[in-house]
């Protein structure tokens, strides 16, 4: 390179600015439109969208809610319909998955599967997430005696047998998918409230809820405005990745037939009806299918949290 | 925008040096158009971009920057500190006694580290090791480098431990990181620094964490050291004060670059690159009374992923000309022959603008306006932190004395600062009185109202006339919320109108763009953040604002900015300002009245000039003698007064005066008199017949500390 290219900025006009006020020293990201804020959708998506695995999460998942919401019109055989005559048959043309112990349609099955997979996985993780964040902010923010009680709390539901525990709820409100949803979240929302708890705990200290304070900010308003948005981030994360957790837990209490009634094609019970197969060559299908169908769910909502970890970190903010 | 920077003239800097020094026998240590630059996502940074310079035996030199100049990164660079990928070295050599360290293969590379070459860190905190003992770590370091047994190497380490002042050492080295002090921990450091006799010492910022009496011990430590070892010094630091009292020669450093180099006094008295003009014109000095403004350079300083082209100062330059655009200015003699080096096109400009009388200071009186009611009055202000232990049941077993009984009072469009070093209680005595914090007892009455006896409601409405300003401007603006919702938000919590112009009103105020409204803080420097936290805080007019530290977090060059914002905002508002700093040369500038605490108590309060130039305590005393001038001249004749110790435990202080295990003077007095010290605490009494002047010390009287 021989000419210097044509200088930039350094005009008078600008200069005065600059001693007027003085620039940012980083630029928005995007020219000059309006900025991104640290939570702006643009921003965490650019960085999620860096993550492979993140992305084929979210196409599993994406996959997943598509399943649940169009069910009734993907599915070629109701996933209810029996066919005596036609029980375990392996997979073919007509029954991709081939059928199950009472003939019905694996394939079918197993959307159905997803449906309530989708269902009970982000209707515990919404109910868990909102008890533990409301009582993990309480606990952290008013310390004390209430923090005490609440946390020896968890501590009861930490200590006890998930199963136990479900057993009691579903005796209480009999089968079905809602007792599931309330004996999951139930023992689900303990690690949340922790999370919260100690977010808060070391937010509330913070200068700028100092600051909100020292302009006459309520309580209220400075748990929801200043700490919540700013805690929350790990808490979302956790709670992600907790959904593969509740469906594998779902599955296990179907299996052990305490959880949704025999009749309904639930992943877990799918593998549990073959059980008797286990050992039987040509009929793996019966379990190989459900048992990848929540091995793919659960990695894909794991890959999901993980891309979502590193994007919403503020500490890898810096990276480009 | 990247490729821009490939019309660099690469050696040239590095001839002048060649011409001047080439003659000579090799010098210690030489650094030779060193090139560090790191690989991002956002663009290649230069962190470090043509830096030449060298050290011999017994020598200091200082490497003098702001912050993101590249001055760290450099002597990382000669320990083969700095990791790569993502640091390229594109050029540049480094010569130890004329052997090439940056091609030397990483084993014996390690072996010079800590042994010929060592390094002090600017956090004492972090850089030992807390699982391990501190003696331990020292004969660690021996034994890398030596075939030493453990038994001797702990013996040598008890030495260094001793050599460098800590009283007690074989007790000491036997404790761990956590059982010392910050200062301890720095002179730790520092035996491990020395453990091998380096020939060459790296200090990076190491007092940037110490208060300035523990800092006046570190540095006189050093001098000792390097006297006795003749030891070279290579000081990295960003503060002028501390350079002109201690370096021979300097390097002043800007985006990546040497700008000037030269002795100490020529830096000093005869600067010749605008940018060293510009820093040593917007410091705030501890020996001047106030000047009616300081002078700071405009802008920040670049990223360096974008440094501007040309000179990389000439955006910020007020001698700039459409030469300092295009052309890169290479360091060039001062004088012919002279190892005066600065690279500006504008040197002779820059010379005249410094020999210029500057405009004369204002009467150097403070405001005082005797007969007015305070607008803030605090009487016997106390605040304990009990200190709760028990596993289910917590008892109080004792409490934290942070503040002990302090009465102040601040009169309208004034400025009273609080000063005292870390843990005096100055910051929560400032939360105290705004009940930010509750306080265990005493009266603060803001105007007519008694602040302490409000109800929650009424407290609420009340801050409209308390406000404060914080000291961290990255940690008190929440990162979720743009400027005009952290603005908006005290609107909405205290009433006031709240107009379409009231955000761009308030931001022009405060010297912001209107348009940087829907930003978020972290588009923001340091700086322009603080900016928007003065703006919450004058918003709706308050009678009386608290500034808790508000410029110690920013830069040389940003701190006079804010110091002169936060002036005119007092003048035209009339605002009453409670000031909390550590930085006495600030204190020296902006404040009509000054208060000093120690462990919890103030121990004088007096008019500015009347604390400065006749301070009465010997806390004062020493304090005013500890903060180094940014003079050579000056500091050469100054008297120190180096305090032993660090500040006691307020959990436990000391009987009577609370300063007397530290106190100069109580060591000169005779035995009924230290008696009287030790049994009796002295009264903030009026020391002279003017009223104004009170000191809480039995044996007070004036010395002289200011200047020779």
């Amino acid at each position: 390179m021989t000419t210097l290219p044509p200088p930039t900025g350094g005009s008078p006009a600008d200069t005065a600015e600059v001693a007027a006020a003085a620039r940012p020293t980083t630029q928005a990201p995007h020219g000059g439109r309006r900025s991104a804020g640290p939570g702006q959708l643009s921003d965490i998506w650019r960085r999620y969208r860096r993550n492979r695995l993140a992305l084929l999460g979210l196409g599993i998942v994406g996959l997943l809610v598509f399943l649940a919401i169009f069910e009734p019109f993907i599915t070629p055989f109701s996933p209810f319909e029996q066919n005596l005559l036609n029980t375990t048959a392996p997979p073919s043309a007509r029954h991709w998955f081939g059928t199950d112990v009472l003939g019905r349609d694996m394939f079918s099955a197993i959307i159905y599967g997803a449906k309530l997979a989708v269902i009970v996985g982000l209707a515990t993780v919404a109910m868990s997430l909102l008890i533990g964040v409301v009582f993990g902010a309480i606990a952290g923010f008013r310390g004390g005696a209430v923090d005490s009680v609440i946390m020896r709390t968890t501590d009861v539901f930490l200590a006890f047998p998930l199963l136990v525990g479900a057993i009691l709820v579903v005796r209480t409100f009999g089968a079905g998918v809602t007792p599931v949803i309330i004996a999951l979240a139930l023992f689900g929302w303990t690690t949340s409230a922790r999370l919260m708890r100690g977010q808060t705990l070391a937010l509330r200290e913070s200068e700028y809820v100092e600051a909100a304070r020292s302009i006459g900010a309520t309580d209220r308003r400075i748990i929801s405005r200043h700490i919540l948005p700013n805690a929350i981030a790990p808490v979302l994360v956790y709670a992600f990745t907790n959904i593969g957790v509740v469906v594998v837990a779902m599955a296990s209490l179907s299996f052990l037939g305490i959880g949704v009634p025999a009749d309904i094609p639930e992943w877990g019970r799918l593998i549990s009806q073959s059980a008797p197969f286990f050992q039987v060559p040509g009929k793996s299908h019966l379990w190989a299918f459900p048992a990848l169908a929540i091995c793919v769910t659960t990695l894909g909502f794991a890959f999901v949290a993980d891309g979502l970890r590193d994007a919403l970190d503020p500490k890898l903010r810096g990276r480009g | 925008m990247a490729d821009t920077a490939g019309t660099t003239p690469t050696s040239r800097g590095e001839d002048v040096l060649g011409a001047s020094g080439g003659s000579r026998t090799a010098p210690l240590l030489e650094v030779r158009d060193l090139r560090v630059h790191f690989d991002t996502p956002a663009g290649t940074v230069k962190a470090v971009d043509g830096v030449s310079w060298q050290v011999d035996e017994g020598e200091t030199l200082a490497i003098v920057g702001e912050s993101g100049s590249g001055k760290s990164v450099s002597a990382m660079t000669i320990l083969g500190l700095v990791p790569s990928p993502p640091a390229v070295f594109p050029g540049g050599q480094v010569l130890l006694r004329g052997r090439s360290l940056l091609d030397m293969p990483e084993a014996r590379q390690r072996k010079l580290r800590g042994n010929e070459i060592s390094m002090i860190f600017q956090d004492p905190l972090t850089a030992l090791n807390p699982v391990f003992k501190v003696g331990e770590q020292i004969a660690e370091m021996i034994r890398t480098h030596r075939k030493v047994g453990k038994a001797a190497a702990l013996r040598k380490a008890v030495d260094l431990l001793g050599e460098v002042g800590i009283p007690n050492p074989r007790v000491r080295a036997a404790q761990y990181p956590h059982e010392f002090s910050g200062g301890m921990r720095q002179r730790a450091m520092i035996a491990m620094a020395l453990a091998n006799d380096p020939q060459v010492l790296l200090a990076d910022e190491p007092t940037t964490a110490l208060d300035v009496t523990v800092q006046a011990q570190i540095m006189q430590l050093l001098e000792d050291l390097q006297a006795s070892r003749n030891t070279a010094i290579v000081l990295i630091t960003h503060d002028l004060g501390l350079v002109a009292s201690h370096a021979d020669r300097i390097a002043v450093m800007y985006a990546g670059r040497i700008v000037e180099t030269g002795t100490c006094e020529e830096i000093f008295t005869a600067p010749r690159h605008s940018y060293t003009h510009g820093l040593l014109s917007s410091l705030a000095r501890m020996d001047h009374a106030r000047p009616e403004k300081l002078e700071p350079i405009p802008g920040q300083p670049p990223s360096l992923s974008r440094v501007p082209q040309g000179c990389a100062f000439h955006p910020r330059c007020q001698f700039a000309t459409a030469e300092c655009t295009t052309e890169v200015p290479i360091l060039v003699p001062s004088r012919p022959g002279s190892d005066h080096l600065h690279a500006c096109l504008h040197s002779d400009r820059v010379a005249a603008a410094h020999s210029a009388p500057r405009p004369p200071a204002a009467v150097a009186t403070a405001r005082v306006e005797t007969g007015v009611p305070p607008v803030l009055e605090v009487e016997g202000l106390v605040k304990h932190f009990p200190i709760r232990s028990g596993l289910l049941f917590k008892r109080t077993i004792g409490a934290v004395q942070a503040v002990d009984g302090i009465d102040l009072d601040i009169e309208p469009g004034t400025t009273l600062s609080l000063v005292g070093e870390s843990g005096c209680g100055k910051s929560t005595a400032a939360r105290t009185i705004l009940r930010l914090q509750e306080p265990t007892a005493g009266s603060v009455r803001l105007g007519s109202r008694d602040v302490t006896a409000m109800r929650k409601e009424e407290l609420r409405k009340a801050r409209e006339d308390m406000q404060i300003v914080f000291q961290d401007p990255y940690a008190s603006l929440n990162p979720r919320m743009t400027v005009r919702q952290i603005l908006t938000e005290k609107y909405e919590l205290l009433g006031g109108e709240l107009t379409e112009d009231t955000i761009p009103d308030l931001l022009e105020t405060v010297g912001l763009s209107a348009e940087y409204a829907d930003r978020y803080p972290h588009e923001f420097s340091g700086g322009q953040r603080q900016r928007v936290g003065i703006a919450r805080a004058i918003a709706l007019n308050p009678r009386f604002v608290v500034l808790d530290e508000p410029v110690s977090a920013l830069d040389v060059s940003i701190q006079a900015q804010i110091l002169n914002l936060l002036e005119d905002l007092q003048r035209e508002f009339g605002l009453t300002y409670l000031f909390i700093a550590h930085d006495l040369s600030v204190v020296r500038h902006i404040s009509d009245r000054v208060a000093v605490m120690y462990l919890g108590g103030i121990v004088e309060l007096a008019d500015r000039d009347d604390l400065f130039e006749r301070p009465q305590h010997p806390y004062t005393q020493a304090l005013i003698s500890a903060v180094p001038i940014p003079d050579p001249a000056v500091e050469r004749s100054r008297e120190r007064i180096v305090l032993t110790g660090d500040v006691p435990n307020p959990a436990d202080p000391p009987s009577g005066c609370r300063f007397r295990t530290r106190c100069w003077k109580h060591l000169e007095l005779s035995d009924p008199d230290k008696q009287r010290c030790i049994t009796e605490r002295p009264a903030l009494d009026l020391a002279d017949g003017s009223g104004r002047h009170r000191v809480a010390c039995h044996f007070a009287g004036e010395r002289q500390v200011l200047r020779g």
